[in-house]
């Protein structure tokens, strides 16, 4: 089939928020792969706009900052509609996710039966974080097999690969940080097949001068609580 | 302690309500009718308060309260906290609509690299 071999029925999914200096090289390398890319620009004040478009992704603009989660749902909503798509990827746009992990997941999707691939950094060894790190996304997935049942090693993992019918039941209302959350008990809710696939990230100095602080834990637990 | 159970059981009662009516599935015509009339009550007894002081004071006793004011106080805290909880409730739903509106603006404005070349 030409279509499994150029991924022309894969759409890449990248939130975008002030990566004006990363985001078109990611772009390029990533299009080499996946020529569908859509970024979803969250208002950003940068011209990241521009980059992303120099690198040749579909670009929509949010109007107002939103935050990632919306971001993606906005993503999601755009790509599931565009003719031929069978496969979607959410991916970053810094450049910590590995195009070829990307790659390997949509593999996975075409060849198994499964609804969602979810990358996981604790799969095997690669993956370097610091120890009161990996030790908050442990409570985390804990606390995520507790109350959705689904068991997944990696609860905060962005890299994620899903068929089109995951795409039409993905609802993402966590416009924030806790969006990742969501998304796995949504994988619950409608009963989506899933695994996991070992993914490396890239902490690079500039991912990590940007990361998501461990602070953001406790506003997560607060925005998935307080409704 | 046991002359304050009275007074304790009124506010824990309040929270319990203030708890039950946020857990509802806001907007309905009830919810909003009880909202209003709530608030009517309020402003009838702010009036009795400034037109018979006395009658504050009589009340805080018979619930166990030493001191009208503390009735007023605690009276103050329950409507402020449920103030605040359905001043959030009402800003997420805000938010919601917001996303779906920029959302829609950003579905509509698709930019493809093809037209800038």
């Amino acid at each position: 089939m030409v279509s499994s071999q150029t991924n022309a029925d894969t759409w890449l999914i990248i939130p975008l928020f002030n990566e004006a200096t990363v985001v078109q090289a990611v772009i390029e390398e990533a299009r080499v792969t996946f020529p569908n890319i859509v970024c979803v620009d969250d208002g950003s004040s940068d011209d990241s706009v521009a980059e992303a478009l120099a690198g040749g992704a579909v670009v929509l603009r949010h109007p107002i900052n939103l935050g990632q989660g919306a971001a993606l749902q906005t993503g999601i909503e755009f790509a599931r509609m565009q003719p031929g798509a069978e496969y979607f990827v959410t991916f970053d746009s810094d450049g910590q996710h590995r195009v070829e992990d990307a790659l390997a997941m949509v593999e996975r999707l075409r060849a198994e039966p499964y609804d969602v691939i979810v990358g996981s950094r604790f799969l095997d060894g690669r993956t370097k974080a610091g120890a009161l790190k990996r030790f908050v996304l442990r409570l985390a997935v804990l606390f995520e097999r507790l109350s959705t049942g689904v068991r997944l090693t990696d609860a905060h993992n962005g890299l994620r690969a899903f068929n089109k019918r995951s795409a039409m039941a993905f609802d993402i209302q966590q416009n924030r940080m806790a969006h990742a959350s969501e998304i796995v008990a949504q994988i619950g809710q409608h009963h989506l097949r899933y695994a996991e696939q070992p993914v490396h990230i890239l902490y690079t100095d500039y991912s990590r001068s940007k990361g998501q602080s461990l602070w953001n834990s406790v506003n997560i637990l607060s925005e998935l609580f307080i409704k | 302690m046991i002359d304050q159970i009275v007074i304790k059981a009124l506010l824990i009662g309040a929270f319990v309500v203030i708890a039950l009516i946020l857990l509802r599935p806001g907007g309905s015509a009830r919810t909003q009718a009880i909202r209003t009339i709530t608030l009517l009550a309020l402003l009838a007894a702010a009036v009795c308060a400034v037109l018979f002081p006395g009658v504050v004071n009589d009340l805080a006793q018979a619930v166990g309260v030493g001191r009208g004011t503390d009735l007023l106080l605690y009276a103050f805290i329950v409507v402020f906290i449920a103030n605040a909880l359905t001043a959030v409730r009402k800003r997420r739903a805000q938010d919601a609509q917001i996303t779906k509106l920029a959302r829609q603006i950003a579905l509509r404005s698709a930019e493809h690299p093809d037209e800038r070349v």
